[in-house]
């Protein structure tokens, strides 16, 4: 959907239902949401009962009331019809999600069948909605994946085009980051087994259109506040033109319903109120059509709030992964028998590290692949804490990892690997020159920038892999960019701190956390919170989780665990870790084009009443007409020129309400003296001009 | 105008700004309990009243507290200040033999006095006795005043602390703010002003026989001692009906300058206490640099109406400015000045009759009352009342930076703007509200002394003097009347306490919230784009509200008087 629907503002198509919806929300429960555009409802309503009484009486100046609620209903209308328009989108996008969510069946596999290993023919085939969480699918080539899920056995490619818009398929493989699957997406090729993580209508796609449509929508922290305001403005000019009537009483006139009417509801902030929720679903929206999908409106409003921005370096700051370029033995053990070992110990290993050592390997020395049933042995995988991992096989143990890591592991507790002829091996010594020497090398390679990964056999160190980032091009300056917007970017690296400071001094970022454990990155956030700071990060891996869970905008990548898209609050469908910086730049405009509009809405005042104030009271103090400073025709003229001005600047500001104000990094100081200048004085001097043109127009045709 | 005038307007300015940091250091250091020069001699007594009282000076409160000891503190002072009132003809100190005050107008005092507003329905020195202007008025002219200061330290310390519960101790703030600000100020000045001519005595009034061998009475009494807090406290309530004009409240051209720079002083330099407060003390300077903004804008409105004078005496041929109502002795910049000055700060003492003057002269002391006392202002009172105004400032304009609201580290959320408005609409509901019932109902109709516009502005005045807790009045209303009396004093107890504790409000949930550091993302507060910024939200929220009634006023009045029309007198 998303790339594909980049649709211009106004579409033909959208329109027509815009149109139609702008009038059924008129319904008084629907507007009760919106308090200033109800009370102008509630006038507008009010004003018609009189004027149909009116009417049947026979009262005076007919036409001119007339036109007066006409605008009146416009005005409410119009914002009816922005908030329309802005929904209309994301109905659009909601719609063509909801194709996808087309009833499938599903290959429920029950008892031995379930398990990974299992027979896969021995399937029964039911219905998709009818899953529970837990159940085992079989999906093969050519099925859609019945619900979200999570490969535990099998590696396929699947077409996520329908929820990425990107037609490349994807690799979905049990174990590691790349095993959650969702609903509604197409295997390719192969087959997977898939456990059901969610159960029919709270599916991932469920999610997605009730977002976009804006079904879900709550009003976010800063809308509601931001509505306190409107509404308390409100309240301040119900005394402002509720006092008029006694004020011309004493001074011996009277003024009609519907003039006191027009004077309110041109003051009253009607035109933040009627953009108001068409700019939240317009920044929504324009995060879909980003490809990220914010879980609430309140992770959009604390993007833009981030001061700190945690990036992971791999994928984000460096290119992809790290490669294997060079095996560095230490003295008295060849090259070779170092690759060997450190093949050995990757050949389980599916990082794209592990991989990258078995292709050298290959490369350098002509070491082929090995399959490891037929060595007997088994893989040690790598854990957060150990930051180790290897292969015991043939009695002989294979350990690759952090160089500290290792060393550390060769200083504690001997593992008890043999017995007898090899007991030599039982009481593995740390052989403090060997440790020396890969020190050495260690240091030498991550002053380079590259990450050292030590390889030791049964206790005895062999040498070191030398493992290579490449720091993405442009990186630098947007680094350079967040730091004008007043936001610290830190790097977190598992590589030692040494390594970590060359890549972070030639990225540019502000600070890095090296060697970093969950616990670590968890530990980074909550200290960053307690000092009043928002923390955005994104992750993929359910180690991420935790982290993902307590920062304030934590971005799960498309491609990570179930537990890490859980965990944020909002997914990049992408996958593409440096969107964060354009999530926080989108944050970032939706809470400017609230603050302009307000401003803009506020200022406008100014002119209203200079229009408004000597027309109404110019039957009793003539003296008044002085304040008519745009030299309006006539009374009539002039109020009927503001109320039309304060209806038809709703319209001309949908444009700028759904796209936003644009952000600029120049630093909050610069960026406030402009909006101020083009919204705040602007929205002084505007009117004067608009309702002027207007007020010609109403005379050249004969309105007033 | 005269280059004279405006040299005494630029050094009005200077001597105010110069006491700003020496007073602003002074008043830090009461109020976050730091030693002081004077702590030697007033930190037994200090300690001794709180032993007396039974409290620990180190408990502090949470906010609800902290409003709740407020207002109890003021109910029993109304209940006991509307006692003497009611009990002087009994009580002692009464040479001259005045009768209880009645019951509406001993209302209305009473809540005058508790609010700092110091209506006076009455003229003192034939209505009060020794005791009730000393034990009931002045006692109040340094109570409200030290409260005022109090909420106004309590909402500094919602945004310099973080993540507390408590906004410090009202009785401790109460205590300090007497104690070591106005009571040592107080008997300086005092000094300086029996000096300047001044009467302070318990005797009775003097009898003296003029040259025409008529007999005048010549009233005295304790005068110089409530001058000095009326002033220094922004009360404003005279001792004399005439207030500042009377030669025995304000003798020489001296007093009238240091009267002035003392209706300032205090509330100048608590944007200093802020500034310092919360670490930073140009947040201080940009604050008062706001306030001075629209003090110099005021000044120069009101001093170039009044030397302009008015057409229509211009066409009998009296040239020259307008002088009515006002002391030969001040001329027109010294009473120009005083009223600008008075109304800015919520005082009310005046030094000419405002109903006298010109129609865009008298217009600028009620805009600056309608903005809700901001400009320096009451003491406390203006600096908490301009705090609400820049929340709302912020809050409107802070977003267009790209982030939430956040003033000084403290995000602006729904609760802050919710208790803002609160504080801003009750002042329009109260001013614009009352005129709209007094200009229809006979009981309020029957107040002014003039027709058209001109009463209009004067029950507009009245209630607008009222509710911003001012005091001074537009003289030619009527208003010691049943109906002028309960709602002009309901106008001043919401007028006050309806700003008041939701300043508080704010306070609490500012001081329970994290500081955010700024960064190069934070919008800087205290450069000249915050100062226009804040400017323009108070002219334009708080201003444009009484357009419609300010048309009806003194515009129209000012434009009809330069086409040379009156409005047939009667009323």
């Amino acid at each position: 959907m998303a790339h594909a629907s980049q649709k211009s503002l106004f579409d033909a198509a959208l329109l027509g239902p815009a149109c139609i919806n702008a009038v059924t929300k008129l319904d008084p429960r629907q507007m009760v949401k919106n308090p200033v555009m109800f009370v102008v409802e509630v006038v507008a309503a009010f004003t018609t009962l009189l004027f149909v009484r009116d009417v049947v009486a026979g009262g005076q100046n007919l036409a001119f009331t007339g036109q007066i609620i006409l605008w009146l209903w416009f005005t409410v209308l119009f914002a009816n019809f922005a908030e329309a328009v802005a929904e209309g989108r994301g109905k659009a996008q909601a719609e063509s999600l909801r194709r996808t969510r087309t009833e499938t069946t599903a290959k429920l596999l029950t008892g031995a069948a379930a398990l990974p290993g299992g027979p896969r023919d021995a399937h029964r085939v039911v219905p998709g909605p009818d899953l529970k969480v837990g159940d085992v699918v079989l999906v093969e080539a050519g099925d859609l994946i019945p619900s979200d899920g999570e490969v535990i056995e099998g590696v396929a490619s699947v077409n996520e085009a329908a929820i990425t818009g990107e037609s490349a398929p994807v690799i979905r493989e049990s174990g590691g980051d790349r095993s959650a699957v969702t609903g509604g997406t197409q295997v390719l090729s192969d087959w997977i087994r898939v456990r059901i993580t969610a159960a029919a209508g709270s599916t991932f796609i469920d999610r997605m259109i009730a977002l976009v449509e804006g079904a879900a929508r709550q009003k976010t922290p800063n809308e509601i506040a931001l509505n306190i305001l409107l509404a308390g403005l409100t309240i301040v000019f119900v005394f402002a033109v509720g006092s008029i009537p006694s004020f011309a009483s004493y001074a011996g006139g009277a003024i009609p319903m519907t003039v006191l009417v027009a004077l309110f509801v041109t003051l009253i902030p009607t035109t933040i109120g009627a953009l108001l929720s068409a700019i939240g679903i317009a920044g929504m929206d324009r995060l879909v059509r980003f490809n990220v999908l914010a879980m609430s409106g309140r992770a959009v409003e604390a993007a833009g709030d981030v001061d700190t921005l945690l990036l992971d370096k791999t994928g984000t700051i460096t290119l992809g992964n790290r490669q294997a370029t060079a095996f560095r033995p230490v003295r008295g053990v060849t090259a070779e028998a170092l690759a060997d070992a450190a093949q050995l110990a990757s050949l389980a290993d599916e990082t794209p590290e592990g991989r990258s050592i078995v292709v050298l390997a290959k490369e350098q020395y002509g070491i082929r692949a090995r399959d490891m049933a037929s060595l007997a042995a088994t893989f040690v995988p790598f854990t957060a804490q150990s930051r180790m991992s290897g292969i015991d096989l043939d009695g002989s143990s294979i350990r690759k990892g952090a160089v500290e890591a290792v060393i550390a592991s060769l200083e504690s507790a001997p593992v008890p690997i043999a017995t007898g002829a090899t007991a030599r091996a039982l009481h593995p010594r740390l052989d403090m020159v060997a440790a020396q020497e890969i020190r050495a090398i260690a240091e030498e390679i991550a002053k380079a920038g590259g990450t050292p990964l030590a390889v030791a056999r049964d206790g005895q160190l062999l040498g070191v892999v030398h493992l290579k980032d490449i720091v993405k091009g442009g990186i630098r300056e947007r680094f350079a960019e967040l730091r004008r917007m007043g936001i610290r970017t830190v790097m977190i690296t598992g590589d030692n701190p040494m390594t970590a400071a060359a890549i972070a001094a030639e990225a540019g970022v502000d600070d890095f956390l090296a060697q970093a454990t969950p616990e670590d990155k968890l530990a980074l956030i909550r200290k960053e919170q307690a000092q009043g700071k928002l923390v955005a990060m994104c992750g993929d891996g359910t180690n991420d989780a935790p982290a993902l869970a307590q920062a304030d905008v934590g971005v799960a990548m498309n491609t990570g665990t179930v537990a890490a898209r859980e965990a944020g609050n909002m997914v990049d469908l992408d996958s593409d870790p440096t969107k964060l910086i354009e999530i926080v730049e989108i944050g970032k405009q939706l809470l400017m084009t609230r603050g302009a509009l307000t401003t803009f809405s506020i200022a406008n005042d100014v002119a209203k009443y200079f229009a408004i104030i000597p027309a109404m009271f110019l039957a009793f103090y003539p003296q008044l007409q002085t304040l008519n400073v745009m030299g309006l025709a006539s009374p009539q003229s002039a109020i009927l020129s503001a109320i039309i001005f304060n209806a038809l600047i709703i319209v001309a500001l949908i444009p700028l309400a759904l796209k936003g104000v644009r952000y600029r990094a120049v630093g909050a100081a610069a960026l406030l003296r402009r909006n101020l200048l083009v919204y705040g004085l602007g929205g002084i001097l505007v009117p004067f001009v608009g309702i002027k043109l207007i007020d010609l127009a109403v005379t050249a045709l004969h309105l007033a | 105008m005269t280059l004279i005038g405006w040299i005494q307007i630029a050094l009005y300015c200077a001597v105010v700004l110069a006491l700003v940091k020496p007073l602003g250091l002074y008043m830090t250091r009461v109020f976050t309990g730091e030693r002081t020069l004077l702590s030697p001699v007033l930190g037994p007594v200090e300690r001794g009243l709180y032993r007396l009282a039974g409290l620990d000076e180190r408990q502090e409160q949470h906010w609800l507290a902290y409003a709740g000891a407020m207002v109890v503190f003021h109910i029993l002072g109304f209940l006991v200040l509307y006692g003497i009132l009611r009990l002087q003809a009994v009580l002692p100190l009464n040479p001259a033999d005045q009768s209880a005050v009645a019951p509406d107008l001993a209302f209305n005092t009473s809540a005058s006095f508790i609010t700092n507003t110091n209506w006076q329905s009455y003229g003192g020195e034939s209505t009060l006795s020794y005791l009730s202007q000393m034990l009931g008025l002045t006692h109040q002219n340094f109570l409200s005043a030290a409260s005022g200061m109090a909420a106004a330290v309590a909402l500094i310390r919602g945004f310099s602390r973080a993540s507390t519960r408590t906004l410090g101790s009202f009785w401790v703030d109460l205590t300090r703010a007497t104690l070591y600000v106005l009571l040592p100020l107080c008997i300086v000045y005092t000094l300086f002003l029996v000096w300047q001519g001044i009467p302070q005595t318990l005797g009775a009034s003097v009898d003296a026989t003029t040259l025409e061998g008529a007999k005048q009475t010549i009233a005295l009494g304790p005068v110089a001692s409530q001058v000095a807090i009326k002033l220094l406290g922004t009360n404003g309530g005279g001792f004399f009906n005439a207030n500042a004009a009377h030669p025995f409240e304000n003798p020489t051209a001296l007093a009238n300058f240091v009267q002035m720079v003392s209706i300032f002083a205090i509330g100048a330099a608590l944007t200093n206490v802020f500034g310092r407060m919360v670490g930073d003390e140009r947040q201080g300077w940009a604050i008062l640099a706001a306030m001075g903004v629209l003090f110099i804008a005021g000044v120069a409105v009101t001093y170039w109406a009044e030397a302009a004078g008015t057409p229509l005496l211009h066409g009998l041929g009296l040239e020259g400015g307008n002088l009515e109502g006002k002391e030969v002795r001040f001329g027109i910049v010294g009473s120009a000045l005083f009223a600008v000055i008075t109304t800015a700060a919520s005082c009310g003492a005046v030094n000419a009759m405002h109903d006298s003057f010109t129609a865009l002269g008298g217009m600028i002391p009620l805009i600056n009352m309608q903005l809700g006392e901001i400009i320096v202002g009451g003491v406390g009172a203006g600096l908490y009342g301009m705090l609400i105004f820049v929340v709302v400032a912020i809050f409107v304009a802070g977003l267009m930076v790209g982030r939430t609201p956040e003033y000084l580290g403290k995000k602006i959320e729904a609760k802050e703007v919710k208790m803002a408005m609160l504080g801003i609409l009750c002042l329009p509901l109260m001013m614009l509200g009352f005129t709209a019932l007094a200009t229809v109902l006979p009981a309020g109709l029957a107040g002014p002394a003039n027709a058209g516009p001109h009463g209009f502005s004067e029950i507009l005045y009245a209630y607008t003097s009222a509710a911003a807790n001012n005091g001074s009045a537009f003289a030619g209303l009527s208003a010691n009347t049943l109906f002028y009396n309960s709602t002009l004093a309901l106008a001043m107890l919401v007028g006050r306490f309806f700003v008041k504790i939701p300043a508080l409000a704010i306070a609490g949930s500012l001081a329970a919230k994290k500081t955010v550091p700024a960064s190069a993302g934070t919008f800087p507060t205290h450069g000249g784009l915050f100062v226009g910024l804040l400017v323009g939200v108070i002219v334009i929220i708080g201003g444009l509200t009484f357009f419609p009634a300010l048309a009806l006023g003194p515009i129209v009045e000012h434009l009809a008087g330069q086409a040379g029309q009156t409005f047939a007198t009667g009323g």
